[in-house]
């Protein structure tokens, strides 16, 4: 996640404003397309990890779920690495949840 | 069959949208194309003042869509290119007078007698720009290198695609190569990056373009102009023509600039 943000915020090299302008419309133009301003992709990612968390043990700290441009589509790509289940109880426990509520909040997604 | 229609249009107003319609509109006239011009900007009327032929209005285009005239009445002929014309918008209504119905119903009238249909779009994503492109066959976007140009430039890029009329070609307009070099401006290849459409044309700034709309000369008509010759490059590549984009960012002769920059503006 702060690797894409530093890339948005142009704390990668660059020189002059035109390299500012560029990355701002990067990021602005991301979200005009889709309709979706930063905060409600900030409530969506959330939710998503959410979800993920129902099933798997992940590791909160290395997500990273961002927005990406080919050509003109969007499309949202997710790296969400999962954090070693030490403990077999646990696992057990999260396989024989009922999944009804997962599913749920799948839908209204 | 027939014509080619072209619209040109921005989204935000003020990138040059009319001077580019003018320009393009002569240089193809120049290249010997018989070219109708037509004002969408109903209400907000430029074209003609642009084009020097203001005082020769009798009728407009909402008179040829309500009936007061005929088509053939409406239409200007420009004073040098006997095969140039203009049909101009009404000054003194609004966009509600014309739908886009009737801007394909017109065209469709003109298309047989011509080679370019060139309609100059008004700003905005309403009802002028919605009638702008109903005709079209190609749509150009003019922009500036400038954030909120290039933002309205997505939008109406948006806007095209949804409404089966896209991508477009671009036109990037009011370049300062000198700004570029210091990294104070966005470059072709930044804008094209951003926006992923290809480009049909990058026209420096140019300070003759302000004196020729004061005389209502289409700044095209001078040799000498660089953003003429950019104008009259669009042109030929609009007439399918494979020209190289004019090498703005090094110094050097005339000639030495007008060598190959990049070839589609993007990789694809």
């Amino acid at each position: 996640m702060s690797g894409f943000f530093e890339r948005l915020l142009g704390r990668s090299p660059s020189k002059g404003s035109g390299s500012t302008a560029k990355e701002r419309l990067q990021f602005i133009l991301v979200h005009d397309r889709i309709n979706l301003p930063p905060e409600r992709l900030q409530a969506m990612k959330a939710e998503i990890l959410e979800v993920i968390s129902k099933y798997v043990s992940v590791d909160r700290e290395d997500v990273d779920i961002f927005l990406e441009q080919r050509d003109r589509d969007s499309l949202i790509k997710a790296e969400i690495p999962f954090s070693g289940i030490t403990d077999q109880d646990e696992a057990r426990k999260r396989l024989n949840q009922p999944s009804a509520a997962g599913d749920d909040t799948l839908d209204d997604g | 069959m027939g014509a080619k229609v072209v619209t040109v249009t921005s989204g935000k107003g003020g990138v040059g949208k009319t001077t580019t319609t003018a320009n393009i509109g002569v240089a193809l006239a120049r290249m010997g194309k018989k070219v109708v011009l037509i004002d969408a900007d109903i209400g907000l009327r430029n074209l003609d003042i642009v084009m020097g032929l203001e005082n020769r209005i009798v009728y407009d285009m909402v008179d040829v869509i309500e009936g007061r005239c005929q088509l053939r009445q409406a239409m200007i002929k420009h004073k040098q290119f006997p095969d140039l014309f203009l049909i101009p918008a009404a000054q003194t209504r609004d966009k509600t007078a014309v739908s886009p119905t009737d801007m394909i119903q017109t065209a469709d009238k003109l298309r047989p007698e011509f080679d370019f249909i060139v309609i100059d779009s008004p700003a905005g994503i309403e009802r002028g720009f919605r009638n702008a492109i109903a005709p079209a066959d190609e749509v150009l976007i003019v922009t500036n290198p400038e954030v909120s140009a290039v933002r309205d430039a997505d939008r109406i890029i948006g806007l095209l695609e949804a409404n089966n009329k896209g991508p477009g070609r671009l036109i990037l307009n009011r370049v300062k190569p000198e700004m570029i070099k210091k990294g104070e401006m966005m470059s072709a290849e930044d804008v094209t990056d951003i926006l992923a459409i290809k480009l049909i044309g990058i026209v420096p700034e140019d300070e003759g373009v302000i004196p020729s709309s004061n005389s209502g000369t289409p700044i095209t008509l001078n040799e000498n102009s660089r953003a003429g010759q950019a104008f009259r490059n669009i042109a030929r590549r609009l007439n399918g023509e494979d020209v190289p984009f004019m090498q703005l960012t090094e110094s050097g002769g005339f000639l030495q600039r007008i060598t190959r920059l990049f070839s589609g503006g993007q990789s694809e």
